[in-house]
């Protein structure tokens, strides 16, 4: 059997190829103003991998947030479920699954049988989520990745006080002003996003394992100062990060 | 065809009746120069009630512009704005902000201008409820008294009979001066009788209220809580009068009969929720919504107290609706005794407003017993920004939720600032909710 999962984020557009249950192509595409031409894409690509037609596809299950934009899909589901199955399938001991997407965080309880038992969304403010990170990022003039690289550099504790990433972002000005370096400011606000997500994730109470996905779990910087904020020991990376959402949808697919 | 039989409620028209009358009544007062007293609805509105007066109050009226918005935005948006514009910032309490737009704006939401009263008289009880009608005193030009209410603890809390004594009594004692000061800045005279039966009126409303509460147990639930917003605005705009006890004796005959004949609210009730905080008034089609995987939200701490009286019952380990003077056997007979009475009545039964002031295990403690006792399967939390008062604890109990494995969905928006409300990530967190707890949209 083969099946597809797509995640339509606000940012890209992702999608995953099953074939009996392994995955046999992946596609990833930027979503500007249209995501249709990025579903387009994502999906001549994971094709390509796969070596198959979209007529090969016996089903496809979607999810995101830009998902009212295209057509194509046999199924819908949330993101939180998709990323609930996708890492129950991909580590069964995960009990907590963090998603920071471009737009939006989640913190999401899976039970034993790899179902949501509760979950939270970060509210209005992008504070938590990837799109802040990338906004500080061009702010401090370095790519995301290397954002979280000169993070890795600092051992400062910087308190970034805003809840509001607009204010959040004259604090980063304003540090820059005073010439801190820059390794600190990346680390203050990597830390200050991980406050943020890591005081949404105990609405649902953390138990670990905890695995954290998405776009913005990229960053290695985030990485560690959210293990640090939420006091965890081990924190599980999935290969292929951004996927999960829409290999969960595959899975979902293929039941 | 649903799982249940439904009909419309029978004294609906009369609820819509009294509502509007109540503000006919401040329309005719503004229009022939008789007294109008203005408050936080949640002010002793007995007191006033000592004169021949119409009584206008700030929440339900900023809840009526809210709403008038969703036809004409310069009820919402505009009066925001007209309120910004004049410095007042955007994270004070929304009722306050539509109610001083629509001061400035010198209109009234039920037509003409805006009725400035004789004096405004407020209770203290959340952050923003003392300034509130000081500044609208100010802009208005008239007296303005207010009366510090601070109530009893939770049960949980076991607050010694001493403290009690001391807050009734203080509480008392500024009812009294407070009837002084209305005579003075009135110049007229305040008539005890007809105060002291705005006092048992008040309480056997609010008790009655309770009492139809109570019968929503029944499964299916009779009532839904947009039903109760149409219900209890009686006892907020006028529980202090002969006929908001007789319509909610009528209201409670209806509602068991509902129950005895199995009468629903809402024909496929499935999954039983209940909302915290006030709703975001101008986009109320979310409780529609939930319907259409057979959710239905049959009430809320909110929509039970906020103008319900209930006591706790140690026995029964519950929270049982508080007897009126009348059937705890005590005749009320003069102002110190109504005073006295009257205070004992809102610092320990009127249980909404001690949560606007503590958080923790008494409020978790009420939420489990409407959990328990009305069967319910999940709940919904409105994050408000605007009411600091209701948002107390809400993210502690959040957390109690979870910890206890009952399904909670938040979300985030403004009782009244419809700016502040995101209907399409609101309707996505209900369809994630539904789909964790297993709810599929019921084929039509
Ligand atoms: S309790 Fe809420 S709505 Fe009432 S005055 Fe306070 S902030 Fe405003």
């Amino acid at each position: 059997m083969i099946t597809a999962g797509a995640d339509v984020g606000s940012k890209t557009v992702k999608v995953v190829i099953l074939k009996d249950g392994k995955i046999a192509g992946k596609g990833i595409a930027i979503a500007g103003l249209e995501a249709e031409g990025a579903w387009e894409n994502a999906w001549a690509d994971a094709l390509k991998e796969a070596g198959i037609s979209r007529n090969d596809i016996n089903k496809t299950v979607a999810t995101g947030a830009r998902l009212k934009e295209v057509k194509g899909f046999d199924e819908e589901m949330s993101m939180v479920t998709a990323d609930a199955m996708a890492m129950h399938k991909l580590n069964p001991e995960i009990k907590t699954v963090l998603d920071v997407g471009a737009e939006e965080g989640r913190a999401i309880k899976v039970d034993k049988d790899g179902k949501v038992s509760d979950f939270a969304v970060n509210e209005k403010c992008a504070a938590g989520a990837g799109a802040f990170m990338e906004a500080m990022s061009r702010a401090m003039q370095v790519s995301i990745e290397q954002f979280g690289e000169e993070a890795l550099k600092s051992t400062a504790n910087l308190p970034i006080n805003a809840q509001c990433a607009v204010f959040a972002e004259s604090e980063v000005v304003s540090l820059v002003h005073e010439e801190t370096p820059r390794p600190d400011i990346c680390k203050a606000v990597c830390d200050g996003v991980s406050d943020r997500l890591a005081s949404m994730a105990r609405r649902v109470v953390v138990e670990p394992k905890v695995a954290f996905v998405g776009g913005a779990a990229k960053g290695m910087g985030l990485r560690r100062s959210l293990k640090e904020a939420l006091e965890l020991t081990e924190v599980y990376f999935p290969d292929d990060i951004e996927f999960v959402a829409a290999y969960g949808c595959a899975l979902k697919a293929a039941e | 065809m649903g799982i249940y039989k439904t009909e419309p409620l029978k004294c609906w028209g009369k609820a819509k009746e009294l509502r509007l009358g109540v503000y006919e009544g401040i329309k005719k007062a503004r229009d022939n120069g008789t007294m109008i007293v203005a408050g936080g609805t949640e002010s002793a509105i007995a007191l006033p009630a000592g004169f021949d007066m119409d009584f206008l109050g700030g929440e339900p009226y900023g809840a009526s512009c809210a709403f008038a918005g969703i036809q004409d935005p310069s009820w919402n948006r505009g009066l925001m704005e007209a309120s910004e514009a004049a410095s007042y910032p955007r994270d004070m309490c929304a009722y306050m902000r539509i109610g001083i737009g629509s001061l400035l704006s010198d209109k009234f939401v039920f037509g003409g201008k805006y009725p400035v009263p004789t004096f405004n008289l407020q209770t203290h009880i959340c952050d923003t409820h003392g300034k509130w009608y000081q500044i609208m005193s100010d802009i208005e030009g008239v007296p303005y008294n207010c009366v510090d209410y601070v109530p009893y603890e939770w049960e949980t809390e076991n607050e010694s009979e001493e403290s009690k004594r001391l807050k009734r009594v203080y509480m008392k004692d500024q009812m009294l001066d407070v009837i002084d000061w209305m005579e003075k800045v009135s110049g007229k005279k305040f008539d005890d009788e007809k105060f002291i039966n705005a006092v048992n009126w008040e309480c056997e409303s609010t008790s009655l209220w309770a009492q139809c509460c109570m019968v929503n147990q029944a499964i299916p639930a009779v009532m839904d809580e947009k039903m109760m917003y149409s219900l209890y605005i009686i006892a907020v705009l006028m529980r202090q009068q002969k006929a908001a006890v007789e319509f909610y004796k009528v209201l409670l005959d209806e509602l068991k009969d509902r129950a005895a004949r199995g009468i629903a609210a809402f024909e496929n009730e499935k999954f039983r929720m209940i909302h915290d905080s006030q709703p975001p008034w101008h986009n109320l089609q979310i409780f529609r919504y939930l319907e259409q995987f057979g959710a239905v939200s049959i009430g809320a701490h909110y929509s039970f107290s906020l103008s319900g009286g209930w006591a706790y019952d140690k026995e029964q380990d519950k929270y049982l609706p508080a007897k009126a003077p009348k059937e705890a056997g005590v005749t009320l007979k003069t102002r110190e005794e109504a005073c006295d009475w009257y205070s004992e009545w809102l610092l320990a039964y009127q249980t909404l407003l001690r949560s606007l002031r503590y958080s923790g295990r008494g409020k978790h403690k009420r939420i489990q017993d409407i959990i328990d006792n009305w069967k319910i399967d999940g709940m919904m939390i409105h994050l408000n920004r605007g009411c600091e008062g209701t948002a107390v604890g809400q993210m502690e109990l959040r957390r109690y939720l979870a910890d206890r494995g009952i399904p909670a969905l938040t979300y985030e928006g403004n009782l009244a600032d419809v700016r502040e409300f995101d209907l399409e990530r609101t309707i996505d967190k209900i369809d994630t909710f539904m789909e964790t707890v297993g709810l599929t949209k019921i084929a039509k």
